[in-house]
């Protein structure tokens, strides 16, 4: 999975752990794994996008086809 | 000494004005004549019509641009405006654009049959189009190096969201377009990209020939990952565009669309922080009260049940008292016992002689049997 295919799976995950505390009849067990579950969650996607870096590259392909990527200033 | 004589530069000056400003950058139909192709690349040449006739020019920069040198006499159309050259006195059309006439049909029966290609293997079918993904971390950039169009994503890009642009650099006008830019295209599958977009700035009709051509579009089909098209030109829909899973009108449109805001999402996560606390309180706050409720409950049903048991209690002692031997006893009568303790009920229990005990209200009394 890419990251940000990851990272929109993360946002489901913490849409899915709000609406089940939420909901009436989540017992307390269920809700407190919820609850900490929602935390981990929420600090893993905050994490990624705070690591998240951006990043301008050039990609160019040399005569033996490899590819090489330079910092591009733009 | 004529007062009010004018100078030959202000003459110029107003001739220059008034050539460069009857006409703007427009399409002239004529006939090709008096071609001469400097060794610098710009062509000087003469266009003509039964009557009249207007020297042009084309720089270099447009003519390397021309596929094949028209002969002699072949009717074009040519994209020009006029300069006054003040140094010659001469008026020359400024061309930036030449295309046979018969070219001109040739390159529209192109485009039909490019769009009947395509649509054929439904390259075209709007059903074929993939979202977009919502969080791109790695953006293939399929553009010319050197252009605007570059610049101007990279700045939108910057201020959204933290993505690696991973840049393709391609021809995306003139000869090389077409090769450069399917190869580019062929690469951005080797990327581990998760979005592409293809574009260039905006350009006149001629510009944005590549994107109009089938070889390029199979290219765009063939990436692997959605491909969003930015050919800046608002009013024409390049064949690229209908290949392409979205269509942004200007290359910086293309990656707002693409790219989320780091700002909304942030802002997104700290909501749903709120909601996650505020879920839990109100969790707690309904186990709390249910827990309250249900030890009122209890307290009520063991009242319930004790003041049941004593109630009872008192009820079975009652009965109890009222059937004990000692109420009988208390009223004047008394129990023979044997040794052993058992009751002595009829005459054979008491032979002669036999000691036995008799029970009272406050006691036991030793006895005897004197005789019967």
């Amino acid at each position: 999975m890419s990251d940000g295919a990851e990272l929109a799976a993360r946002l489901r995950r913490l849409e899915e752990i709000v609406r089940g505390l939420e909901a009436e009849d989540t017992d307390l067990d269920r809700a407190l794994a919820l609850f900490e579950e929602g935390v981990t969650v929420l600090r893993e996607a905050r994490a990624r996008l705070e690591q998240a870096e951006f990043r301008v590259q050039q990609v160019l392909e040399n005569a033996e086809g490899d590819l090489r990527a330079t910092d591009l200033d733009a | 000494m004529i007062d009010g004589a004018l100078s030959v530069s202000e003459v110029s000056a107003r001739l220059k004005g008034a050539v460069e400003g009857a006409l703007g950058q427009v399409w002239i139909k004529g006939e090709l004549a008096e071609l001469k192709v400097y060794a610098s690349g710009h062509w000087y040449f003469t266009l003509r019509d039964r009557d009249c006739q207007v020297k042009c020019v084309m720089w270099r920069t447009y003519a390397q641009q021309i596929r094949a040198r028209p002969p002699e006499g072949a009717e074009v159309f040519v994209r020009a405006r006029p300069d006054f050259w003040q140094e010659r006195g001469e008026v020359r059309l400024s061309a930036v654009a030449l295309l046979r006439t018969e070219g001109v049909g040739d390159a529209e029966r192109a485009l039909r049959q490019a769009r009947e290609s395509l649509g054929r293997d439904g390259l075209l079918d709007p059903l074929r189009k993939r979202p977009l993904p919502p969080f791109p971390m790695r953006v293939a950039i399929v553009t010319s190096i050197e252009g605007a169009a570059l610049h101007d994503m990279v700045t939108v890009a910057r201020r959204r969201w933290p993505a690696k642009l991973l840049v393709v650099g391609s021809a995306v006008q003139g000869e090389a377009a077409e090769r450069e830019l399917v190869r580019a295209l062929t690469l951005v599958n080797r990327l581990r990209a998760d979005l592409c977009i293809v574009g260039r700035g905006g350009g006149s009709r001629e510009d944005l020939a590549a994107f109009n051509l089938e070889s390029v579009c199979r290219a765009i089909a063939a990436v692997r990952v959605p491909v969003i098209s930015a050919v800046g030109h608002q009013t024409d829909v390049t064949l690229a565009d209908l290949v392409a899973d979205r269509r942004a009108e200007t290359p910086s449109a293309a990656v707002e669309m693409a790219l989320p805001d780091r700002g909304d999402l942030q802002a997104g996560l700290v909501a749903q922080g709120t909601r996650l606390a505020g879920g839990l309180r109100r969790r707690t706050r309904l186990a709390e009260e249910r827990l309250y409720r249900a030890e009122d409950r209890m307290r009520h049903v063991i009242e319930r049940r004790v003041a049941g048991a004593r109630e009872r209690l008192g009820r079975l002692g009652a009965q109890l008292d009222a059937l004990s031997p000692l109420r009988v006893l208390g009223r004047g009568y008394a129990v023979p016992q044997d040794e052993a303790g058992r009751v002595l009920r009829r005459m054979g229990d008491f032979p002669a002689g036999l000691p036995f005990r008799l029970r009272v209200a406050d006691g036991v009394v030793g006895a005897r049997v004197e005789g019967t």
